[in-house]
């Protein structure tokens, strides 16, 4: 673990039933999911391995019972584990007591949910602050940090509504807000767009980035949408019945699949879209002439890839040359042979 | 009942079922042999009924108990102790509703002030409407002559319904948080629920004081079970992405209860609130019979010395109040908060609040100089009592009128009720306890039938069994008529929206009545007879009947009617194939209410004069006989639980068969 890991999870497990602790000490190693299921029992994160480090942006991604919804509910112990270990900034977090655990919440973690999960007797602005009276902070200073993330979000004009009088995207943002509400170092989002529709979703999308690009916080985002993940993501985290198949930059997911249901999930995807010229650059080679950006991706170098004929293009990243792409590689992801 | 039992050979597999059907019919013939050899003269006496000397003394058992913990255990101090609060409190409630001489010697609040105050609250819950109602209640109380009678009962409501609001409310967070305290709760409620409110009237006056305490004490208990039950259920249903949030925004538990899940079920809270609300009315009316004086006591009287006029009067007063209690907690639960645009003057949003106060001082100092605002004097008021008396008399007494109830009258005890009460009571008690036993099984399956076989045989043992089979008897013959009239009168309200809509309505505002109302038109047109009896349990059990037959008709999935249309059935076979085998499971829970406010009326009824259990439970109210108080409570109670086990064990069964939701 580095100084820059802040979630360290390593073999952490988690399984529902009805002793799961006694279950999963006399477990042989190695059982499958549908065994330990046949024993009576779920496993929600099975034997889990991933570090987070700050500033990134890891997507967690599976279908629906994949476990990455408990995952995440674990990382921030609204599970308790079962078994192995998850630290949050260097502090194990199933050794804190009730107190300090309410403390890291109130001072660190941030979540955004699914279906909002606000409270509907409150309104905005009172949502919004709802964290920053959980801390006990006096009235004026918690309206006045309110108010500011209300703004932020872009719902200024609407802090006495109720949220039953606002749509589902701006009931989102006043989930977003009260997540922000503490300034916290890592933001859990669970799935927050999946309930919108598909143009308000793209919306959202903007709007996340755009705060993320202002914030830079550490971010673990869950979502069953793969697109989602290929806009958002530093890394992405693939689950199927409760384990990480791969965790990956998307060039490499799609590149190089790890297990045959990874494959499976990125066959329909258009790589040209995702791969971008740095993943392709090879050291060794770094060919000549005028060098592309390694952020640029191979549909985005259509053009050049058709007419251009050299073997080998430079790449280079902020003007230095970091190595060379194959042209005929590029090309055959461009043609969909990759 | 073949037919429900015909259906259940759907979802049982064969040889189980083959099995229960074969016990049914074998315990059946059982039953059937033992009345034979009965009827025979062949059966010896101590087969027909338990002998006395074989009955185990359980009243004296329990009197037994009852002393040690209220002599020995002390609990007679606890609870005089804590008769004083609750006299003090109810003291001030009197003293401001009706100035009874206590302190604070505020009272009494003019009737203007408190009919003003109400149209504000029902203009703030429900617009003019509402307005017109509570103002409208209070005016026709005070213009009738009945303001004094009518804050006697108020003022013990607005203690009783509090406590028991606060209560239940404590009692069904800890079910919720506990599961222990939740297994515990669950069997008493069950049994308190259905246990008659004679049983409640008595332990009341016996360790609180006769009068407004004990009054108040039985009321609060009587409403505390359903305010549980909402309570836990609105806790349940908080979605656990809230909770996870309030648990991220960092909230202890106590900040989680108080800003989390109570906010979150405020609408099954308010429910409870509202079930609180009327079943404390219904209650308060019937302490009359203990002495509580009020608009129950006051009825009571009248409809003892047959003053009709005097009794519809009080009875609309008492409607009045339960259907405006009913439509205001009512309006409250749907009331969603509104923002207000920013920068709105702080009278603005407490506009309402605001109106009240000056509404009620205006009036507290327009009484100070016109006295007819603060009291309407005994010469003052409206009441047509006498009129009302002469008139509905002079239509009683109308030839073909009498001619109808007369002929009503006979052809119901001659023909009906009393050959079908001596066929009862000429069953063998162990033939009558297969009987029941058989029917639950075949209904409920073994579960039910053990719980049968058990109640019915405590009840046999309990030395009651001729009074508790004319309790049934009534109960049965009651709810049969009921289901003839109040079955198809709901088929065919459901056939249109509009109608459903108006006979729903009906029930609803029906079910609102405190049951004592419903004896006020059986009296009517029948006078003091058995008859009455069985007619105010008929129309008392026939709302819950009509209502869901309407409910579960038109919650038949629009799908299958239409695939019905489409093979071409006609209206009569598209009712009978597919709409009531499919509404069927929904109005099984009406026929279990039916049957349950059976259980219900038929004590009330006992005032009129019955030979059944309720008469015996009535007597014991003159006396301190606990146990025996007990013995017979437990006795109806145990016979209406053995229904209500069966019955929603059959509709959940079915309703799961069906794939229909619950």
């Amino acid at each position: 673990m580095t100084a820059d890991t802040v979630i360290s999870c390593k073999n952490a497990w988690k399984i529902f039933g009805s002793n799961p602790e006694a279950y999963l000490k006399s477990m042989p190693a190695g059982r499958s999911f549908d065994e330990i299921r046949a024993d009576g029992y779920i496993a929600g994160v099975k034997d889990v391995t991933i570090d987070v480090t700050r500033g990134e942006m890891l997507v967690i991604m599976g279908l629906s019972g994949s476990g990455k919804s408990t995952l995440v509910r674990c990382f921030s112990r609204l599970h308790d584990i079962t078994g192995g270990s998850i630290s949050v900034e260097g502090q194990d977090l199933m050794s804190l007591s009730e107190k300090e655990l309410i403390e890291l919440r109130r001072s660190k973690m941030g979540m955004v949910f699914q279906s909002f999960g606000l409270l509907p007797h409150r309104t905005v602005l009172d949502n919004v602050a709802f964290p920053l009276e959980m801390r006990g902070q006096d009235k004026h200073t918690r309206r006045e940090r309110a108010l500011e993330v209300v703004k932020l979000v872009g719902l200024e004009g609407r802090e006495e509504y109720f949220p039953r009088e606002l749509s589902g995207g701006q009931q989102q943002r006043v989930g977003i807000a009260r997540s922000l509400a503490i300034e916290p170092d890592i933001w859990f989002l669970d799935e927050p767009f999946s309930a919108l529709d598909p143009l308000i979703r793209r919306e959202m999308q903007d709007e996340f980035l755009r705060l993320q690009g202002m914030l830079g916080k550490t971010i673990v985002f869950i979502t069953h949408d793969f697109d989602e993940a290929l806009r958002l993501a530093d890394r992405i985290a693939i689950m199927k019945d409760g384990a990480v198949e791969q965790c990956d930059t998307p060039d490499q997911i799609v590149l190089h699949p790890a297990t045959e249901y990874v494959r499976k999930f990125t066959e329909d995807i258009d790589k040209a879209r995702v791969v971008r010229a740095g993943a392709l650059a090879r050291a060794d080679n770094a060919g000549e002439g005028e060098p592309v950006d390694t952020a640029a991706s191979v549909h985005d170098l259509a053009r050049l890839l058709v007419q251009d004929s050299r073997a080998i293009i430079p790449v280079a990243s902020s003007g230095k040359v970091v190595g060379g792409m194959d042209r005929t590689a590029a090309l055959d992801i461009l043609l969909g042979a990759g | 009942m073949a037919d429900i039992a015909d259906n259940l050979k759907t979802d049982t597999s064969g040889i189980a079922l083959w099995t229960r059907g074969r016990w049914v019919t074998v315990i059946l013939a059982v039953a059937v042999a033992l009345t034979l050899l009965r009827y025979g003269g062949l059966l010896p006496d101590a087969l027909h009924r338990i002998p006395e000397t074989m009955i185990p003394p359980f009243a004296t058992w329990l009197d037994a108990f009852f002393n040690f913990v209220k002599d020995d255990l002390g609990l007679l101090t606890l609870t005089r102790t804590l008769t004083e609060g609750l006299e003090w409190l109810l003291d001030v409630t009197a003293n401001l509703m009706f100035g009874k001489r206590r302190w604070p010697h505020i009272g009494p609040i003019p009737w203007t002030a408190v009919a003003g105050v109400a149209a504000v609250i029902g203009y703030y819950l429900g617009g003019w409407r509402m307005a017109a109602l509570g103002a409208g209640t209070f005016i026709w109380t005070a213009l009738i002559g009945q303001w004094t009678i009518a804050m006697e009962t108020m003022s013990v409501l607005m203690v009783a319904a509090p406590l028991a609001f606060f209560i239940g409310l404590g009692l069904g967070i800890l079910a919720w948080k506990y599961r222990a305290v939740n297994q515990a709760i669950k069997p008493i409620l069950s049994v308190l629920q259905t246990l008659p409110f004679f049983t409640y009237l008595l332990p009341a006056v016996i360790f609180f004081k006769v009068g407004p305490t004990a009054g108040a004490v039985a009321t609060t208990i009587y409403a505390i079970p359903p305010m549980i039950l909402m309570t836990t259920l609105g806790l349940q249903k908080v979605s656990p992405e809230v909770v996870e949030a309030g648990n991220m925004s960092g909230c202890t538990k106590w900040q989680l209860l108080r800003h989390v899940y109570l906010p979150s079920a405020r609408t099954e809270i308010l429910v409870g609130v509202n079930q609180v609300i009327m079943l404390c009315l219904a209650m308060v009316v019937l302490t009359a019979f203990i002495g509580m004086p009020g608009l129950g006591a006051k009825l009571l009287a009248m409809m003892g010395s047959f003053k009709l006029g005097r009794s519809f009067e009080i009875g609309v007063t008492i409607v009045l109040l339960a259907v405006m209690l009913d439509r205001m907690s009512k309006a409250w639960v749907v009331k969603q908060p509104e923002h207000f645009e920013r920068d709105t003057p702080w009278w603005r949003k407490h506009v309402f609040l605001l109106t009240g106060i000056a509404v009620f001082i205006f009036f507290c100092i327009a009484a100070q100089f016109v006295p007819i605002f603060a009291e309407i004097g005994r010469k003052q008021n409206f009441s047509q009592g006498k009129e009302i008396d002469t008139l509905i008399k002079g239509f009683l007494a109308l030839d073909p009128v009498q001619n109808t109830t007369q002929t009503i009258r006979y052809v119901l005890n001659v023909w009906i009720l009393n050959p079908f009460r001596d066929f009862l009571l000429s069953i063998p008690t162990p033939a009558f306890i297969l009987l029941v036993v058989a029917f639950a099984l075949s209904l409920g399956g073994k579960r039910p039938a053990i719980y049968a076989a058990i109640f019915f045989g405590l009840v046999a043992l309990s030395g009651w069994w001729d009074r508790s089979v004319i309790t049934l008897y009534s109960v049965i013959s009651a709810v049969t008529l009921a289901i003839l009239i109040g079955v198809p009168l709901g088929i065919v309200a459901a056939r249109s929206e509009k109608w459903s809509q108006r006979v729903l309505l009906a029930c609803d505002t029906a079910q609102t009545f405190p049951s004592f109302i419903y004896l006020i038109p059986a009296i009517m047109l029948f006078g003091i007879t058995a008859t009455s009896v069985v007619m105010s349990i008929l129309i008392f059990a026939m709302v819950p009947l009509t209502r869901y037959t309407i409910e579960g008709l038109r919650t038949v999935p629009p799908e299958m009617t239409e695939a019905a249309d489409m093979a071409g059935a006609t209206r009569m076979q598209k009712l009978l194939k597919v709409q009531l085998p499919l509404a069927l499971p929904t109005m099984a829970v009406g026929f279990n209410q039916a049957i349950m406010f059976a259980f219900f009326m038929v004590i009330i009824a006992a005032f009129i004069g019955t030979q059944d259990l309720g008469q015996e439970l009535q007597r014991t109210l003159a006396g301190t006989d606990l146990g025996k108080n007990f013995v017979l409570g437990i006795c109806v109670s145990l016979m209406a639980l053995t229904f209500d086990l069966t019955i929603m064990k059959w509709a959940t069964d079915r309703k799961k068969a069906l794939g229909l939701p619950d």
